[in-house]
């Protein structure tokens, strides 16, 4: 048998899954979600219809929150970490990443256990000012929440990325001058770059699509998975349903595309 | 040694000593006085301390209690690297790789507020002195390994530094490189007129380079002198072997003469010691007729190396002799010659037990 020939014949199951699982169920979707009563105006609905541009506004809104604020812990965290040893490191380090198996469901329990209706903060708060505090079932609790399961994933690809960078570039812009304020500026972000908008992307786009915690927690929270739910299983509103998705997934997907290219020019200018 | 009165600071370490949150002994404490201008090499193996006494002075490591470092004469102990306006040169050259050639040379002069204009004139002038134009505007990795370290070097020295302190700069190029360099580095810091510290483990930049040379060992200063002292008056057995190729022999003397399995080799003076250390260099022996010197033995082997060639002689001490000879010499192993050695050029070193 000639070697092309062969080499085709091994591609061929990964054709065959990704046309019946893949790309077909994706252009049913697409399809579908242009079958409503208002045909390829049910996609421009999503930006048009006041609710649903709400939700889509509130989620990309929430989940760039989330990003930041990720970043921010984690940078800092993953910095300390990488750079000191002190005795339970390892310990504080395991459970940092302990998360990561969680699915969502219980990352929404864990919240309503820290600030639900019988929740620590709230136990907490009625005591010391005899006003129960809850704000799990808020979009506060769900912005914990993704921040719970966001910063394992973000603090360990930092880690990495600190432990790459050249101690040496932090100790030549000491000696010429430059402040440790200067030097996180100058040389230490800019080096981990590339490592923000890789976890950045991820974490964005996890907070995007995250369905279980919300799930949990919802009882008023408008976010697209949760609207992409009720659409379809409480409205049988498929048409929408359909176009919220392939709009969810449109946004997800530009965000990683963007950080992909962003973060290979900057890579390749790292050396 | 005539040092010019140079540029930068004078340079004093006074019972400078480190040791290590988990216990190593880097450094033992020591003092060293650095001459305004002046280039002072530190060369050892690795582990010997030499890099932990340069980033003390740098300001990147602090001496244990009690030590202290002095520019000009002001205390500095505590000053953190950021306001000792040193200029280093690291191994690695830790060029930042998300600023080009021009902006990695400038980056001190904007630190310190220079106007763009002014310090654009600056950069200018560096990359002309460090000969690198036309490269300004590259990124870092687009260089190779030799202009990487003149844009290090341009960096360090734009600031215009009251010392220069260079961490085996030379270390990580290849060899023809290297020589190369390092006769353009030395030129330029002449050129600059600096007080320079220079680390190296290789003897011959150390040599080359140096006013003085520090050879360290285990931590502590084993001598310190210009590179004549250092090459022909070793203090110890370890400088005569760190340096050069040496011939390290034991033996007794009587009457101011080695006594050698064969023959009795002049050493100057009347002395007599029951067991000596002495040191001959291998191109301080001169290969004559037997019977011609009082010393002689048989040749093992030539090698040819261009230059010179190298015999391993037996016979003469009780361990084979290294002798490099001229290129002009023939001469096959297996035949008898004379080993004609100036009394001079046997130095006795303190035995060491």
């Amino acid at each position: 048998m000639p070697h092309k020939s062969f080499v085709w014949l091994c591609l061929l199951p990964l054709v065959v899954l990704t046309v019946a699982f893949f790309l077909l169920p994706m252009a049913r979707l697409v399809v579908t979600g242009a079958e409503g009563p208002h045909g390829l105006a049910g996609y421009l609905a999503i930006l048009v219809e006041p609710r649903y541009r709400a939700t889509l506004i509130n989620t990309v809104l929430l989940a760039a929150a989330t990003t930041v604020v990720t970043l921010v812990v984690a940078t800092v965290a993953g910095m300390f970490l990488q750079r000191h040893r002190f005795p339970g490191r390892a310990v504080l380090i395991a459970m940092l990443t302990f998360p990561l198996a969680f699915p969502g469901v219980v990352v929404g329990f864990l919240i309503i256990l820290l600030a639900g209706r019988q929740g620590l903060i709230g136990d907490l708060s009625n005591r010391m000012f005899g006003e129960k505090l809850v704000f799990a079932y808020s979009i506060f609790g769900l912005f914990l929440g993704y921040l719970y399961f966001s910063i394992p994933r973000v603090i360990l690809t930092i880690m990495a990325a600190v432990q790459k960078l050249d101690i040496g570039l932090e100790e030549a812009a000491r000696s010429l001058g430059a402040s440790p304020w200067a030097v996180q500026r100058d040389v230490v972000l800019p080096a981990l770059g590339p490592a923000f908008v890789a976890s950045g992307a991820i974490a964005f786009a996890t907070a995007m699509g995250a369905f279980g915690t919300a799930f949990t927690l919802a009882t008023n929270i408008d976010v697209l998975p949760m609207l992409i739910y009720t659409e379809f299983t409480l409205a049988a509103n498929f048409a929408t349903s359909a176009a919220l998705s392939v709009g969810l997934g449109i946004i997800a997907w530009a965000i990683l595309a963007l950080a992909r290219s962003f973060s290979g020019s900057t890579v390749a200018a790292a050396g | 040694m005539s040092v010019p009165a140079g540029h930068g600071v004078s340079v004093r370490i006074e019972a400078c000593g480190k040791t290590f949150a988990d216990g190593t002994r880097a450094l033992e404490p020591a003092t060293l006085d650095i001459a305004r201008g002046e280039t002072l090499v530190l060369l050892g193996p690795s582990g010997c301390g030499k890099t932990t006494m340069l980033r003390i002075i740098a300001g990147l490591e602090l001496p244990d209690a009690g030590g202290r470092v002095l520019f000009d004469g002001n205390d500095m102990t505590s000053v953190p690297i950021e306001r000792r306006n040193v200029g280093m040169v690291f191994q690695s050259y830790a060029l930042f790789p998300n600023m080009s050639v021009a902006d990695n040379i400038g980056y001190g002069l904007k630190i310190r507020g220079m106007a763009r204009q002014e310090r654009a004139a600056r950069v200018a002038e560096l990359v002309a002195l460090t000969n690198i134009s036309g490269l300004e505007n590259r990124r870092v990795d687009q260089l190779s390994g030799g202009q990487r370290q003149r844009v290090a070097l341009a960096r360090a020295v734009a600031i215009r530094p009251g010392i220069l302190l260079l961490d085996e700069p030379l270390t990580a190029l290849d060899a023809a490189l290297r020589d190369r360099l390092r006769g353009e580095l030395n030129r330029l810091l002449r050129a600059l007129g600096i007080t320079t510290i220079y680390v190296t483990h290789d003897q011959s930049e150390a040599m080359e380079l140096g006013d003085r040379i520090v050879v360290m060992q285990r931590g502590s200063i084993a001598q310190i002198g210009t590179p004549r002292e250092i090459y022909f008056k070793p203090k110890n057995r370890f400088v005569a072997e760190f340096i050069g190729a040496a011939n390290i022999i034991e033996a007794p003397v009587e009457n101011g003469e080695l006594v050698l399995p064969g023959g009795r080799q002049p050493i100057g003076g009347e002395a007599s010691q029951a067991a000596a250390v002495a040191m001959i260099r291998p191109e301080t022996i001169g290969v004559v007729e037997e019977g011609a010197a009082p010393l002689s033995g048989t040749i093992d082997s030539v090698s040819f190396i261009g230059d010179r060639q190298r015999m391993l002689v037996s016979g003469a001490s009780d361990k084979v002799l290294t002798v490099d000879a001229p290129n002009t010499i023939k001469a096959q192993a297996g035949e008898r010659i004379g080993l004609l050695i100036a009394a001079e050029a046997v130095r006795l070193l303190p035995s060491e037990n």
